[in-house]
């Protein structure tokens, strides 16, 4: 049996392993063989350089650039918008931009933008190739690509260079007028090319209706900028009528010229309407609105570039979505109509037929305008589109004020503030607009009256925009992370990372990639700067994962002072015979086995034969010195300690785990080199007394070893208590066999846990290794013994300020524990299985301390949480991890790391501990100067992490990362991570609760956003009326991610959510890094009415809205937690057939785990897509379905993040409003 | 009347009793001035073929404060049902199932043969014998394979539904689970933490969940449930538990270079008293430990595991240097206490070459009623037989082993008991018959916990009636032995022994007295005193004590003109006893030369509790002479005894020795065995042996057998007994053809007697 097991299991397992093996096959044991495939690209790489001028291009650009872009975002943002600005010019704005100069010549300019841009392949063969002749094809694909731009880029471009040609030089142009202006005049030619690339009919419909207005907006822009154009803009607010309409809404419409210009720039257009799109299609529109006809047609392409992706899809529903929402805007139709698809979802999604009707009436003219697409040029266009509302939204929220019912009364100002300048001001037109966005319901004419009343969900900043904007610019190319400070895409793209001596964002993302120089500077600015570190993160195939380096007996070179590693930051010096640090500038000797000679440009001549020299992450090999004791570690242990109380059985959880355990520990992690894992392992069960089995290899049967002795554990037995398992796999199954029957009739209801962790900690102390013990538990440990605890959950103090002590151990007896156990490098995870409190906030102390995971099933049952169980057990047991780590991150001389968030535990304020760490854990630091930066050498910071590998060996990874260091503060609002940076929110809020109420731990986060939005409003936005709400480009989602942090269940829990929920989230988010924190707080939803059954693209996901469901759809949400497949009331027969296999909405089995496996293209693509779901996070993820009005919908509704959830979180609108006051109340 | 020789024989053979006196002084003044004290040794369980068990119960004097049973010696008034008790007079009427008697028709009790009794009491369920074995498994490979064998071959020596259990410990100790198909359970404690029996209980699940509701219900059946995981019958689990047994390893935990295994004798033992008192409190068990080595952790550790620093020698602990003594001391006599107190009996099987602790354990089975053997390897006969002795079978079939014995005593009231030696301990009862002058005991009652038909008190006691309130003419004291005991069958049985002698005035009738003398037993219960002394005091200070004793009782009862140590002559009835002095005083009982505590402590727990043939071997050892001149004769312990053309076999009770005479050996060597025409060479060489195999067969424990010649190092044995009459110092001897010189600077009997002589008669004294 067994044999045959192994077997077949082998290779679904194994398969992973195959590529590892592969990369590791290079055999770093010897120096030649591992290089060998590390050289291929270093050639390659060299000869880039050299040719291309690889160099230069970095640094040109980067710092003519950032400089230029800066001071004109600066300026531009602040006049016009926001964020618009900000973010296009560095991701999507310049990028296009930039990459058609660049390939024009303008590279330079692109270097930044370039390569994120880089979104269109099938450009770049022929773009780079003229761009690069020379160049390599390795070469192309970064920066080649970039420049390009992708298909759908092409789409976007064509469709925006056409009209934004003009445009778009000065959309970039905003940052920098003049340059672009020159730039643009390039440009056109390139739009040419672009056009080539894109379907003609697009770019010529496009072309000419958006030309026509571009060339004037432009102007438009260009001039309000200088001068009047912000005034423009804030006339808009003011009142200018005609802009206005767009531009009150758009107090960010100054964005829109701002924009404007950057779509001048065809490019830019694409990018501007990225980033409006991210503040929803409509906002782009609104730019356009702003722009006025032009931006008609812009809007539609931008929606087109929006769409472009999903112009398939999209077309089905946007004919109906697009045609009611925006009279004026069909006209685009054609483009629109695809472009709507994108845009449109959203669209269909809110109140259909309300909307439609609305929408109706504009429709009219629509079509009118559809046909000549150029209507878009015409106002009609902008405020048809009641984009321009969007736009407003973007940039602005002033209006949303007045509109919503809870809010408005508590915020007056907003109201005033945001009211006035939109209503009054907007012109009929533009009125339209807003209208028809705030209160899409509303006739135009009402709505004009009404707009104050409500704002548009649809003008307000997009996650869902954003995200698609990210992925549609980001991740064509790969990102290299040669340059310095480069803000990698966002964590929902898909890309591609090139190591070129950065530490892949796989690895450490920071809250901005431009740090102030002072602590001035940051306090003023209040943006924190952290970094989320994941040092062992798991890269995905098609990158190479780090290489091992051995410097044979004397260990690593390191510098002498701060002990920093050797790594690319390192500058040698005296024809290569020492070296300076990076980070404290210390010079060191370069030992004699180490020199080698440097080249004229003073590298070392072999930098790209050594991964260290050139790679922003790579792995030596310790020597003993870095061993515990001075003893090389014996190669780690698991111990699965399995609770056998009453319960346990009872739910057949121990059955379960017999059974899964049998075939998992064929799986157990090993180094791709070999062929049997070096884990050893061991069985523990326990009620109220320990059983330790004794599974030596020469008995005929196990041995039970019962430990009652509880409150002074020890391990029974030495030798063949921990074994290897291929050995003893007669002996182990068994046991496994039996353990279950065993246990069939126990009545032993009380349960120990500490004892069992101590159990754990002690046979691997007698065994002298490090492991991991999976703790199997189900029960409150009631048991007498050191750890008891008692059922302390009491409802009545949540909101109290004694809610803290809830969250803090009830004992410090497990602090001290996980004390011990970090000492011995014992890492624990846990499984919970409780039927009712258990008190996760002590249980998890000593999991979370020692770099372990907690995962809970509340009223576990076989049926329905067997599989989610198996698959987190299969993926926990399986993954990579390191164990008995140390972790240190070391910075440049300025700035220093101060404070620490995840799941380690730090004996002194430098040395994160961990005693496991795999590869899903993530660390956030915070940095805080203590000096000055200079901006010439940017930040640097090291995180090395020693660990002992799976098979017993020492190692010692190392994950650089420079950023860049500013003196304006433009520059900081440029270059910020907002998922980051809600990362760092979340963990800090998360560790406060500890310490102070929930009242108080959210205000502060509401006030600390409000200081950092404020900030940025008056030093880098000044030229704006006070009522605007201006957002950088980068933090436009921040409201909406920190209202989703804020109404957590941790920090605003509802009745329903019970304590040890809120304990298990709670140190959950700790470790999380920022992919998982992302959709954590803000979960991903997908439309399914529209699959595209055979391509291997997702529909675009809708926000986390009700309004946003439509009764006739099906809907997939994820969190990383959970997933929810939502059934409309009203969808169609055929698709439920396909789905469940019922026709019937009510024969649909709410209490299903998995879909039926049916054979239809839509069940298996959507069964593929809920596989893909779970593939991506670290959690496997139960299915739950839920019907709409079904008892269950509520759950559904809580993670629909957008809305007011019962537990008084606010909805984002009204949130935005709140933040905007704050913001106010800071200005003033 | 025969002599008092075959009185006292008669006495023995029916009641098991020795008294030191047989004519009992009837004052406390001249009682005192007896000097041996008016006492006995006392065998409860003699062994009876004659005697059969009746089936019913004892008929009580209904005095709350007597309850003497009916015997021979109460008065009985036939026609009024009534009876008189002997030991207080209360007038007691039979009971109605005695209806029917009259002096024809008396029951069994009252007829004078059946001066000792046994009733068979049914009451209560009965319960099997209990067999907790306590292995140490930090043995070599070689002892602990042995010990294993024995182990297995010893439940087949058991009967089928005695209970086993099994207890293993090194660093850890493991209690196994038995019940358990498939999977081997046991339950693991710690060697270093102490535990109290609740908390052992607790450990091991054997507290029952709380159920107080049911009280009127006994929770028996249940009892036996739970407990059963620990306690199996053997016929149940006999091929499990030799697979057990089998599959036992040595302990696992590595031991360093330079270290002892740590060994939690003190630990396996509390656990294994925690767990019978737990399940099952006054009820027949044995506690069997077999171990190989000092404990060297936890409570009751004797030794640290450095092997640098040895275990304690008698030089340590004279200096007061054995850091570990007094502890482990009280703490295994705390242990001994409970287990006691529950009717088990602890045994403790010590084979090793070094010390094991028993000194420090000791009382583990001496307080209980348990066997100590002590030896040098599990794998030898010494232990293998010895092991298989202790489930020897009476003429009946059963064993013979008791369990859980009480003794009472009642006395009559011109006595009262002053105290008991032996392998029992006090159970506290104060009564009117109990001495005020507390020595031993302060109690009329003990607890034998193991108990075989050799088991022997001595029994101490005191003649209180004052000098001015005479006995009258014939009057006799008496003295009830009530022994409760569970038998190997498991049944309840008490057997009553009640004797009674007759009181004289000591001036007057000091003949008489003199002539009821039993110097052996006198002898043996001198020792027992002065071993118990010696327990406590220092080596000296006893023999000391054991001296003057001794030149009173010369002075008292010698014949003699003072001053004049030529004319001392002792009557027959006291010749022997100042030689048996003279050996005890030379023995390892109370000279801890040459011996190691331990040694020392085995040798006193084996002479406090054998019977008074036993003892006297162990104090005086018995030669015997084999030669062509006649049939083997016993000869003086004496050196010139050893002669070169005889074998001697020389029985210390510990050892048996056969020494060959320097010409024997030549012989032997020359191998004129082998030939035909010496066959009576080779007879004679072979009778020793024949005889030695009859001690050996027989004997618990099992002696060390020594076959060695003239010159052999192993004569050291034989040496070191003789009664050095001719050693170097007297050098007149040398060259003569009397015997063997010694080279010791002992005293030899010859000046001994001489000293003692002189010291009796002196006036000074």
């Amino acid at each position: 049996m067994n044999v045959n097991q192994q077997a077949h299991m082998a290779s679904p397992y194994r398969q992973p392993q195959p590529a590892l093996q592969g990369y590791s096959q290079p055999g770093y044991g010897e120096p030649p063989t591992q290089y060998a495939p590390y050289n291929g690209p270093n050639p390659g790489y060299q000869q880039g350089p050299a040719p291309a001028g690889y160099f230069p291009y970095s640094s040109l650009p980067s710092k003519a650039l950032p400089a230029t872009l800066a001071s004109d975002l600066s300026s531009n943002s602040s006049s016009p918008l926001d964020l618009g600005p900000v973010r296009p010019s560095p991701n999507s704005g310049p990028p296009p931009m930039l990459t058609p100069q660049g390939y024009s010549q303008y590279t330079q300019g692109d270097v930044q933008n370039g390569p994120p841009t880089m979104s269109g392949q099938p450009h770049r063969p022929p773009v780079s190739q003229p761009y690069l002749p020379g160049s390599q094809p390795a070469y192309h694909q970064h920066y080649g690509a970039p420049h390009t731009g992708m298909q759908q880029m092409t789409n976007q471009m064509s469709g925006m260079h056409v009209s934004a040609p003009p445009p778009a030089v000065s959309g970039y142009a905003p940052s920098s007028h003049p340059q672009t202006s020159v730039s643009f005049s390039g440009v056109p030619s390139f739009s040419v090319s672009s056009q080539q690339n894109s379907p003609a009919a697009s770019l010529t419909h496009g072309q000419p209706p958006s030309q026509p207005p571009f060339p004037g907006s432009p102007p438009l822009s260009q001039s309000p900028f200088p001068g009047v154009p912000p005034p423009g803009s804030q006339a808009q607010y003011s009142s200018t009528p005609p802009l206005p309409v767009s531009q009150p809404q758009y107090s960010s419409t100054p964005p829109l010229p701002v924009s404007q210009p950057q779509y001048a720039s065809t490019p830019p257009l694409p990018v501007s309407q990225l980033q409006y799109s991210s503040a929803p299609p409509a906002s782009s529109q609104a730019h356009y609105p702003g722009a006025q006809p032009p931006p008609a047609s812009q809007a539609q392409f931008s929606g087109s570039s929006q769409t472009s992706p999903f112009h398939a899809p999209s077309s089905s529903f946007a004919p109906p979505a697009g045609a009611p929402r925006h009279p004026g805007v069909q006209p685009m139709q054609a483009l629109p109509h695809s472009q709507y698809l994108s845009g449109p979802p959203r669209q269909p999604m809110q109140g259909p037929p309300l909307s439609q009707q609305n929408h109706v009436a504009p429709g009219p003219p629509q079509p009118g305008m559809a046909p000549g697409m150029q209507g878009p040029s015409a106002q009609p266009a902008p405020p048809g589109q009641g984009q321009g509302v969007h736009p407003h939204q973007n940039g602005a929220f002033g209006q949303m004020s007045g509109p919503q019912p809870g809010y408005g009364g508590s915020y007056p100002g907003p109201q005033n503030y945001g009211a006035q300048p939109p209503p009054p001001a907007a012109p009929p037109q533009k009125r339209l607009d807003p209208d028809s966005i705030p209160s899409p319901q509303v006739s135009e004419l009402p709505a004009v009256q009404k707009t104050r009343h409500r704002i548009d969900p649809d003008a307000i900043p997009s996650p869902i925009q954003v995200i698609e904007d990210d992925q549609a610019n980001r991740s064509s190319e790969p990102f290299t992370t040669g340059v310095r400070g480069q803000a990698p895409p966002l964590v929902t793209t898909n890309f591609q990372v090139k190591d070129q001596g950065n530490a892949s964002p796989s690895y450490i993302r920071c809250t901005s990639y431009n740090f102030p120089c002072t602590s001035d500077m940051a306090k003023q600015s209040q943006v924190p700067l952290a970094a989320v570190i994941k040092p062992l993160a798991t890269l995905p195939l098609d990158e190479v994962p780090p290489y091992i380096v051995d410097h044979g007996e004397t260990g690593p070179i390191r510098c002498n002072r701060c002990k920093a590693y050797m790594c690319p930051f390192m500058q040698f010096i005296e024809g290569g015979r020492r070296f300076q640090c990076g980070f404290c500038s210390c010079v060191t000797e370069v030992p004699p086995h180490y020199f080698q000679h440097l080249d004229h440009t003073g590298k070392r001549v072999d930098c790209y034969d050594r991964p260290e020299l050139s790679m922003g992450t790579c792995e030596f090999t310790a020597t003993v010195d870095y061993c515990k004791n001075n003893k090389i570690p014996q190669p780690p242990a698991f111990i699965f300690l399995i609770d056998v109380s009453y319960n346990a059985v009872k739910s057949g959880l121990v059955d379960l785990i017999c059974a899964e355990l049998k075939t998992l520990l064929d799986y157990l992690p090993r180094e791709s080199s070999e062929a049997d894992s070096c884990i050893r392992v061991g069985f523990v069960t326990y009620n109220k007394v320990l059983h330790f089995y004794n599974v030596k290899s020469s008995l005929a049967q196990p041995q039970m070893m019962v430990v009652s002795d509880v409150a002074d554990m020890f391990v029974p037995l030495l030798d063949g208590f921990l074994v290897n398992v291929n050995e003893s796999r007669a002996v182990i199954n068994s046991l496994l066999d039996q353990i279950p029957e065993m246990f069939a009739d126990t009545r032993e209801t009380e349960t120990v846990f500490a004892p069992v962790i101590q159990a754990g900690l002690e046979a691997l102390k007698a065994a002298d290794c490090a492991g991991k013990l999976f703790i199997f538990h189900s029960s409150l440990p009631i048991a007498e013994a050191p750890g008891k605890l008692k059922n302390r959950e009491d409802k009545k103090l949540v909101g109290t300020d004694k809610e803290k002590t809830l969250f803090q151990p009830q004992t410090s007896f497990f602090g001290n524990l996980a004390k011990e156990c970090v000492a011995q490098g014992c890492c624990v995870d846990l499984f919970l299985f409780p039927n009712q409190y258990v008190d996760v906030a002590t249980l998890g102390v000593v999991p979370s301390q020692t770099g372990g995971s907690v995962y809970k099933y509340t009223c576990f049952q076989v049926p329905s949480d067997g599989d989610r169980f198996l698959n987190d057990l299969r993926r926990d047991v399986q993954k990579q991890v390191g164990f008995d780590a140390v972790m240190r991150v070391r910075t440049s001389t300025g700035i220093r790391a101060t404070d620490f968030f995840g799941a380690f535990y730090m004996s002194n304020t430098t040395d994160v501990e961990l005693a496991g760490l795999d590869c899903d854990k993530a660390v956030t630091v915070e940095f805080r100067h203590d000096d000055k930066l200079s901006e010439e050498s940017g930040a640097l910071m090291q995180c090395a992490v020693l660990y002992t590998s799976c098979s017993g060996q020492r190692r010692l990874r190392v994950h650089n990362l420079s950023v860049n260091c500013c003196t304006q503060l433009a520059d900081l609002y440029r270059n910020c991570d907002t998922d980051t940076l809600i990362n760092f929110f979340a963990k800090y809020a998360y560790r406060s609760i500890l310490n102070s109420p929930t009242k108080t731990v959210r205000d502060a986060l509401i006030n600390q956003s409000a200081q950092i939005l404020s900030c940025y409003r008056k030093n880098c936005a000044s030229p704006s009326s006070a009522g605007q709400l201006i957002l950088p480009e980068c933090m436009k989602l921040l409201p909406v991610y920190l209202n989703c942090v804020l109404k957590s269940d941790v920090l605003q829990p509802g009745a329903d959510i019970s304590l040890d929920d809120r304990a298990y989230l709670r140190q959950l988010v700790t470790s999380m890094d920022v992919a998982e924190s992302h959709v954590f707080f803000y979960p991903r939803l997908l439309p399914l009415q529209k699959l595209d059954v055979e391509g291997d693209t997702l529909p675009t996901a809708v926000r986390d809205s009700e309004e946003r469901l439509s009764k006739g759809g099906l809907y997939l949400l994820e969190n990383g937690l959970h997933l929810f497949l939502w059934v409309g009331a009203n969808v169609q027969q055929e698709l439920l057939q396909s789905v469940f296999n019922t026709p019937s909405f009510g024969q649909i089995d709410p209490s299903m785990t998995n879909l039926p496996e049916l054979d239809n293209p839509y069940s298996r693509r959507l069964r593929a897509i809920i596989e893909n779901f779970r593939a991506q996070r670290p959690r496997y993820m139960k299915l739950m379905v839920v019907k709409q009005d079904d008892k269950l919908e509520p759950i559904f509704k809580h993670f629909l993040v957008e809305d007011k959830s019962t537990s008084g979180g606010a909805s984002y609108v009204d949130f935005l409003c709140h933040m905007h006051k704050e913001i106010r109340q800071l200005l003033s | 009347m025969a002599t008092y020789q075959e009185f006292i024989q008669q006495n023995e053979d029916r009641d098991g009793v020795r008294f030191s006196w047989n004519v009992w002084p009837s004052s406390r003044l001249e009682a005192a001035k007896m000097v041996v004290p008016l006492s006995c040794l006392f065998t409860p369980l003699k062994e009876r073929p004659d005697l059969p068990p009746v089936q019913y119960e004892p008929v009580l004097c209904s005095r709350p404060t007597c309850k003497a049973v009916l015997n021979p010696l109460c008065q009985v008034d036939y026609r009024a049902k009534l009876w008189a008790c002997n030991f207080c007079f209360q007038r007691n009427h039979f009971p109605p199932a005695y209806a029917g008697i009259s002096d024809i028709n008396q029951p069994a009790e009252l007829m004078p043969q059946f001066s000792t009794i046994e009733y068979i009491v049914q009451n209560g369920p009965q319960t099997p014998l209990i067999f907790l074995y306590v292995v140490d498994t930090c043995l070599e490979e070689e002892d602990l394979q042995a010990l294993k064998e024995s182990l297995q071959m010893s439940l087949s020596l058991l009967s089928p539904n005695a209970l086993v259990g099994l207890i293993t410990f090194g660093r850890m100790v493991q209690v196994h689970e038995l019940s358990c198909e498939g999977i081997s359970k046991s339950y693991v404690f710690r060697g270093t933490k102490d535990l109290s029996g609740k908390q052992i209980q607790e450990m091991l699940g054997l507290t029952k969940p709380a159920a107080p509701v049911q009280q009127g219900r006994p929770a028996q059946p249940q009892d036996h449930s739970v407990s059963s995981r620990f306690l199996q019958p053997v016929h149940k689990i006999d091929m499990n538990l030799t697979d057990l047994l089998g599959e036992l390893q040595r302990d696992p935990w590595p031991v360093p270079q330079g270290k002892r295994p740590l060994r939690s004798t003190g630990i396996a033992l509390s656990i294994a008293v925690g767990l019978l008192e737990g399940t099952f409190p006054n009820t027949g068990a044995r506690i069997m430990l077999f171990t190989g080595g000092p404990p060297t952790q936890g409570p009751g550790m004797v030794v640290g595991d450095e092997l640098k620093t040895p275990i304690r020698s008698w030089h340590d602990i004279e200096k007061d240097n054995a850091r570990y003594l007094k502890k482990a001391t009280k703490y295994y006599d705390a242990l001994a206490n409970r287990s006691a107190v529950n009717g088990h009996c602890i045994d403790i099987y010590a084979f090793a070459l070094d010390q094991t602790g028993l000194l420090e354990m000791k009382c583990c089975s001496n307080l209980t009623g348990g066997h100590i053997v002590m030896g040098d390897s599990f794998n030898t006969s010494l232990f293998k037989q010895t092991y298989q002795r202790v489930f020897t079978k009476d003429y009946n079939g059963e064993f013979q082993m008791a369990f859980g014995g009480e003794l009472e005593v009642k006395t009559s009231r011109e006595l009262k008991i002053s105290g008991a030696i032996g392998p029992c301990v006090s159970l506290n009862v104060k009564g009117p018959c109990v001495s005020e002058n507390v020595r031993l005991g302060g109690t009329s009652q003990w607890k034998i916990c193991g108990i075989n038909p050799f088991t022997t008190l001595g029994m101490y006691f005191e003649v209180v009636n004052q000098h001015n309130a005479p006995v009258p003419q014939g009057g006799r004291g008496a003295i009830q032995f009530i022994t409760q005991y569970q038998h190997s069958s498991t049944q309840k049985r008490i057997r009553v022994t009640t004797i009674a002698r007759n009181w004289a005035d000591a001036q007057s009738q000091i003949q008489h007295i003199e002539a009821a003398f039993d110097q052996e037993a006198a002898a043996v219960l001198m020792a027992r005193l002065g071993v118990c002394r010696a327990q406590s005091e220092e080596g000296p200070d006893v023999l000391r004590w054991l001296d003057r004793q001794l030149i009173r009782l010369c002075q008292k009862f010698g014949q003699f003109h003072k001053d004049d140590p030529n004319s001392f002559r002792l009557s027959e009835s006291f010749s022997l006893y100042p030689q048996f002095m003279f050996h005890l005083r030379r023995s390892p009982f109370l000279q801890v030369f040459n011996n190691s505590p331990d040694e020392s402590s085995y040798y006193r727990h084996h002479f406090v509790r054998q019977d008074l043939t036993q003892s006297l071997i162990m104090i005086q050892p018995v030669l015997y002479s084999y030669s062509f001149y006649g049939p083997p004769e016993p000869v003086l312990l004496d050196s010139s005894s050893i002669l070169p053309d005889k074998i001697l076999l020389m029985d210390t009770f510990f050892q048996l020795v056969i020494y060959h005479g320097e010409t024997i050996a030549q012989w032997r060597k020359a191998g004129y065995q082998e030939m035909a025409e010496y066959e009576n060479f080779k007879q004679l060489l072979q009778a020793p042996l024949d005889d030695a195999q009859e001690i050996l067969q027989t004997r618990f424990p099992m002696p060390r057998y020594i076959d060695t010649e003239h010159g052999g190092s192993q004569a050291r044995f034989l040496l070191s007994k003789v009664n050095p009459s001719q050693t170097h110092n007297n050098l007149y001897a040398w060259g003569q053809e009397t015997g063997a010189p010694i080279l010791t600077d002992d005293v030899s009997l010859q000046v001994f007697m001489d000293h003692l002589k002189k010291l009796a008669v002196s006036s000074a004294l």
